[in-house]
């Protein structure tokens, strides 16, 4: 099954675009996860790549790329939503709520009415063997750039992060670094989209982190665990959709999620079955 | 000199957490702010650090707070900052090193050694390389007081620092913090225990929402003063709040 697969890469071009695009996908989406699920940001991440829904089918009608209109879309979304939750008494969760099922509400409609040749499906839960050379360029390129940007503002984020008041109260810009992290989220979310598709985005982001954060007592270590298990989790789970011919979206967040699961377990930090033993 | 002019605090546009409190200290000391549960004393050096919305200004030898942020240290409540956060005690510390222009270079051998002087100074330095979560309460706030050291701010503001931890760890503190005194910084903290005000601190201010009064700690800590802040049920014999 394994020299299937190692076959199967070394003879087709779309699985190589494949295992590029989804590994590149798992590393990015690991790293830009620590900061998501440090700042209690998971649903923010979850609205965001539901909100490029429309984006999508915008870029449709009008002619674009598709990451042209995704990527505005997601942005108007995180304004939307920090707007509303900075200026009532609505909460942020629901904040969150409302701005993601309308958009994705009005992004299915769209979709309809752009009438394209893409398939609804692979947009909501992803095609990787699909990719074609540019996308995946432009992936790489995405991912490089935002890899950057981590690292140059890795220090402000850690901050506004950890203790947001005290770096406010040396002056720092704390907002902006919201916005920052928005941009970096709405870019991971829309080339996550091709390899798991916008329903599961989510997992590509919180899953390796969250693993990440069990075995790790340091950012920069997390960040690069959580890149490593959400690129090898892409990996396997490409590797496990193609042998059995199953949606590889779907292996690949069950891949994560069952290293999470084990993880759980076994990690010395959360120590389920230390503190189980120790109590008994 | 540290100076508040008209500081006022509203929350939904109604009710004030804070009025308009005036006060001028022009020596360098330890203030404590007092006053019940609720009174808005945090909210009081929020609104002077304007990390909440707040009407008035705070000026420090005359010059607009604001355009002086990168002298001042805040230290919120510990109840405030997230445990689990992956950092380690060390760079739980460097991060005082940031406001002195560090944001974006890398930290030398020289300001890791400030670090690590700061935490011998708090009996901090067997721990250095423990992740937070694994401290108690007093020695966390310990870690805090080391940040505070490395980032030498002159203006220094603390969040019941004094909640949940042990004897050694408060000694050490006070140690620092008269130390600061002596070095010519100001230091704000809000406390809500009666029992040390008069060996802890120089200076006090009084409130409820509005500022009751303030001074020299002799002047201001006296029966008719407690009871205009916390009302007539409070015991001041016994030195506790009821």
């Amino acid at each position: 099954m394994i020299s299937n697969f190692i076959d199967g890469i070394l003879q087709y071009h779309f699985l190589q675009n494949a295992l590029i695009t989804s590994t590149v996908i798992g590393i990015v989406a690991g790293a830009v996860g620590c900061f998501i699920i440090l700042r209690g940001m998971s649903l923010m991440g979850d609205a965001i790549s539901h909100a490029v829904l429309p984006g999508i089918a915008i870029s449709f009608i009008l002619g674009f790329n598709y990451f042209v209109g995704a990527i505005a879309l997601g942005l108007i979304a995180s304004f939307i939503i920090t707007f509303i939750s900075n200026n009532s008494k609505i909460k942020n969760d629901a904040a969150i709520g409302i701005t993601f099922s309308s958009f994705l509400a009005l992004g299915v409609i769209l979709i309809g009415v752009a009438n394209s040749s893409t398939d609804l499906f692979h947009i909501l839960f992803g095609n990787v063997l699909a990719v074609q050379d540019f996308d995946k360029w432009l992936t790489i390129a995405i991912a490089i750039i935002v890899l950057i940007i981590l690292f140059i503002f890795f220090k402000p984020l850690l901050i506004t992060s950890f203790d947001p008041n005290m770096a406010k109260a040396f002056g720092m810009k704390v907002n902006n670094y919201h916005y920052l992290l928005m941009i970096l989220l709405t870019l991971v979310s829309v080339t996550a989209m091709q390899s798991v598709g916008t329903i599961l985005i989510v997992a590509m982001l919180i899953t390796p982190a969250s693993t990440a954060y069990l075995y790790t007592n340091r950012l920069s270590s997390m960040i690069f665990l959580a890149s490593f298990l959400g690129g090898i989790t892409s990996i396997i789970g490409l590797f496990i959709g193609y042998s059995f011919n199953i949606a590889v979206g779907s292996c690949i967040v069950l891949t994560s999620a069952l290293i999470f699961l084990i993880s759980f377990f076994i990690s010395p930090k959360q120590g389920y079955f230390k503190r189980k033993v120790v109590s008994s | 000199m540290i100076a508040v002019e008209n500081l006022s605090v509203t929350y939904d546009g109604r009710t004030n957490a804070v009025e308009k409190v005036n006060f001028t200290f022009e020596e360098p000391s330890i203030v404590g702010i007092l006053g019940p549960n609720g009174a808005g004393k945090s909210t009081l050096i929020k609104g002077m650090l304007k990390l909440i919305p707040s009407e008035g200004q705070t000026y420090y030898n005359d010059v607009l707070l604001k355009k002086v942020q990168r002298k001042v240290a805040y230290v919120e409540q510990k109840s405030a900052i997230d445990y689990t956060f992956p950092i380690t005690v060390k760079d739980c510390v460097s991060l005082g090193l940031y406001p002195s222009g560090k944001l974006f270079k890398k930290i030398s051998n020289e300001d890791w050694k400030k670090v690590d002087n700061a935490l011998e100074k708090v009996k901090m330095i067997d721990f250095k390389n423990k992740q937070i979560g694994a401290l108690s309460g007093g020695q966390f706030q310990r870690v805090l007081m080391a940040r505070t050291l490395v980032q030498q701010a002159d203006l220094i503001f603390l969040d019941e620092p004094f909640v949940g931890i042990d004897a050694v760890s408060e000694k050490i503190i006070m140690e620092i913090l008269f130390e600061f005194r002596n070095q010519g910084k100001t230091i704000f903290i809000v406390h809500h225990d009666l029992g040390k005000v008069k060996d802890y601190f120089d200076k006090l201010i009084l409130m409820n929402h509005h500022l009751v009064t303030y001074g020299d700690t002799e002047d201001v800590f006296v029966d008719k003063n407690l009871i205009a802040t916390y009302g007539d049920s409070i015991i001041v014999k016994g030195g506790e709040e009821k």
